[in-house]
């Protein structure tokens, strides 16, 4: 089981990787979303699977068989949580920027005119405007 | 006395709370400016706990530790959370006097101050998770202040900063959680006594992944291209935060993942490190004098700056340690006082364009006495703190034998006090340029903070004796784990 | 998306979805649960409603601005972790009493403060969003 795990944890982040490296910010953020998924499935693995781990032990000692170990189960709702939240807000702001910039080509935005290095001092003074 | 310890989260949150809550304008900038001064008083108290009765830890939720979340205070943290306090009130008082109608509307108080919480919060956590949940509250909130106002500079700088975030977030949460995997613990003193157990193989990739995390926040080779891109983009008031605390918290948590828990094999992970603060130094210095911009230039000194801060990790020695934690309180207030600075230039001539400015040295004498305060002490001259700072840093490499690094150091001190010269030759030497802005606005009450940081570096640089002590105090607790692991788990090593 | 059959259904959807949010949200006490799920079922329920009622229908049905609730809900959160500190504990520590049989604690009293957090930030994104798709000038 382990095993499987470990490579749909490899697939899902080889997915989320090459989105996150497309131009297209939409595809960059569900590519967050997809290594994110993987980020967790990780995690779940790693905190062992199944119940052969014990976390809880009674005072007598007895120990508490058919629960698995809550912690990584914790970490990942967190971590889903804050994901969401992320997500959310690059939505927002991926809205928004295709608003101002009227592109969410990555390559485009890095080119803007406005956001442009300025022109270092040795060069002619510019006749167009590139003040923020 | 555990109220102390949260006290420096209390007030950020308790003020960013207020902001939200009540409506007027006014109330919040009050409450800007009373909890900023609030957070550097709990900065204090705490700090002097912290040296009166050595390291404090609290369990919070009374789960006792390692089950539980731990804040702890060494003297890294005060000290850390005391120079935050000075960057908050000092930007607090330039936002008073900027009276941005428009982004004080739309919550520029409480989102400074719920970026404090979540900066404090990072560094006062002695839990790895939690440390990760600390750098969320603090990126979520920054992500909204970069794009507050949503000018297209602004976005297009957000975008990028957004998405070079998620991806550190990603890699730090993998990091986590691979670390807990192969150890069983997220409390950094339980990890730091569990790692023995670890493959040394296995922890040395699992330490790359956490310098490649957090790396990426501070900013450091190859990491830091993002930086220059996105922090010129929102006004002074919010890039002088950032640009004062954001990278710091990458830093602190480098330096206390790599002094508390990878220590296994310093051969390899210390040298590494400090290739990277040698390629950090060099290529942010380079990069910065090959701007034209006066904020992009900044940004590239903060980047060059990281590089001593990693340098006194790298080299691991006492001396070195406490220039490291020196050098970043230093920065703290000297890279805050220069983004504070553009902020003025920029609205006494309308650009920050360097070709396009010029010849303020007549009508403004002492502001070019105020940039030359922080500008000289980034480059490391007497009397300044930087200079104690630097000084410190290249006495421990040449006392450890470093000596490609410290000529390093010594060559980008150079390089920095060059760029700082063309920039005070450009701004205030040289003619004022056809069609600069000739009658320039007042800049009334904004003079303050900047006055106020530049007089602290210049009073650090003479009195240096009380944080250098301090800061050699917390490379002493760094380098022997056993008081933090004691203080947190009630054990020894 | 103003047909007839959403506008109303959405209405009984609406009062149900509500309900349910508030279930979740006690019942998050000790089962599956909380102020998280609870308030995204709610939220649900009101970008439902402002689908098909228009935004500044659903804005009349609440109480104060989503910005202003996300404050208050982080004030009652702090509150409830404030009790501890005040009695000597650390930050935090659970506090429990009974009322007429019932088991109150500070915990409950963080759960609403996260219900109305997650509750107000995600709305003001959905509105957000919603306003600027019907009015793009306001934005550009």
């Amino acid at each position: 089981m382990e095993i499987l795990l470990a490579f749909l944890v490899g697939g899902l982040a080889a997915v989320g990787v090459y989105l996150m490296l497309r131009p297209h910010l939409i595809q960059f953020l569900i590519g967050f979303l997809v290594l994110g998924n993987a980020a967790n499935l990780l995690i779940f693995t790693a905190g062992r699977l199944g119940s052969q781990f014990p976390p809880l032990v009674q005072p007598s000692g007895a120990v508490l068989e058919p629960y698995a170990n809550p912690l990584p189960q914790a970490l990942i709702l967190t971590a889903i949580v804050i994901g969401f939240a992320l997500a959310a807000f690059g939505i927002v702001l991926f809205y928004r920027a295709q608003q101002a910039l009227g592109t969410l080509n990555a390559e485009t935005i890095l080119e803007a005119p406005d956001v442009s290095p300025a022109p270092s001092p040795v060069d002619e003074l510019p006749t167009e405007g590139v003040r923020r | 006395m555990s109220w102390l310890l949260v006290l420096p989260l209390l007030v950020p949150l308790t003020t960013g709370i207020l902001c939200l809550v009540l409506p007027g304008r006014t109330a919040q900038r009050v409450l800007g400016l009373a909890g900023a001064l609030g957070l550097l008083a709990a900065g204090l108290a705490l700090l002097a706990q912290v040296q009166r009765q050595g390291i404090q830890a609290v369990q919070i939720g009374n789960w006792p530790a390692p089950f539980g979340i731990t804040f702890v205070a060494d003297h890294l943290s005060a000290l850390m959370v005391l120079i935050s306090g000075v960057v908050a009130v000092a930007v607090a008082l330039f936002a008073l006097a900027e009276n941005d109608q428009a982004r004080e509307g739309l919550g520029y108080y409480a989102l400074g101050h719920l970026l404090l919480f979540g900066v404090n919060g990072a560094f006062l956590t002695g839990d790895l998770f939690n440390l990760y949940v600390w750098f969320e509250v603090l990126l979520l909130a920054s992500f909204v202040l970069m794009i507050l106002g949503g000018s297209k500079a602004q976005l297009a700088g957000g975008v990028k900063y957004f998405a070079v975030s998620l991806l550190s977030s990603i890699l730090f949460l993998v990091a986590v959680g691979l670390l807990y995997g192969a150890t069983g613990a997220l409390n950094m003193a339980d990890l730091a006594l569990r790692v023995e157990r670890v493959h040394p193989g296995l922890l040395t990739a699992l330490s790359m992944l956490f310098l490649v995390a957090f790396g990426l926040k501070a900013a450091v080779f190859p990491f830091f291209f993002w930086l220059p891109a996105s922090y010129p983009a929102p006004p002074a008031m919010i890039s002088a935060l950032f640009a004062g605390l954001l990278t710091k918290v990458g830093v602190y948590a480098l330096i206390r993942v790599f002094t508390l828990i990878f220590t296994h094999d310093t051969g390899f992970t210390h040298s590494l490190i400090l290739w990277v603060a040698g390629f950090t130094l060099l290529l942010g210095a380079l990069m910065a004098l090959a701007q034209g911009e006066l904020r992009r230039l900044l940004s590239f000194q903060l980047v060059s700056h990281i590089g001593y801060m990693l340098m006194g990790l790298g080299i691991l020695t006492p001396l070195a340690l406490a220039g490291s934690v020196f050098y970043a309180l230093n920065h703290m207030i000297v890279i805050a006082a220069l983004f504070l600075l553009a902020g003025l230039l920029q609205r006494l001539q309308g650009t920050t364009v360097l070709v396009r400015m010029g010849g303020l040295y007549g009508p403004y004498p002492w502001l070019a006495v105020l940039f030359l305060l922080p500008g000289l002490s980034l480059a490391g001259l007497p009397p300044f703190s930087g200079f104690w700072a630097k000084y410190t840093l290249v006495a421990a490499g040449l006392q450890a034998g470093q000596y490609g690094i410290v000529a390093v150091a010594l060559l980008v001190g150079l390089l920095t006090l060059l760029s700082m010269g063309l920039v005070f030759a450009e701004v205030f030497w040289k003619k004022a340029p056809e069609g600069a802005r000739a009658a320039p606005g007042g800049l009334g009450g904004r003079v303050l903070p900047v006055g106020l940081l530049a007089v602290l570096t210049l009073a650090i640089g003479l009195w240096a004796e009380p944080l250098l002590s301090l800061s050699q105090a917390a490379a002493r607790e760094l380098l022997e784990p056993a008081g933090y692991i004691q203080a947190v788990l009630g054990v020894s090593r | 998306m103003n047909t007839l059959i959403l506008k109303t259904t959405s209405r009984f959807l609406f009062t149900l979805l509500l309900l349910l949010s508030v279930f979740l949200l006690l019942r998050g006490h000790n089962e599956p649960g909380g102020g998280f799920i609870g308030a995204l079922v709610a939220v649900g329920a009101y970008a439902l409603f402002a689908l098909a009622h228009g935004v500044s229908a659903a804005r009349k049905l609440l109480p104060l601005p989503p910005l202003r609730l996300v404050g208050w809900g982080l004030l009652v959160a702090l509150l409830s972790a404030l009790p501890a500190l005040l009695l000597g504990r650390p930050l935090m520590t659970g506090q429990w009493f009974s009322l007429l049989g019932v088991k109150l604690g500070t915990p409950i009293l963080f759960d609403i403060g996260v219900y109305l957090t997650v509750f107000g930030a995600l709305l003001s994104a959905i509105f957000g969003l919603e306003e600027a798709a019907h009015h793009p000038s306001e934005d550009a």
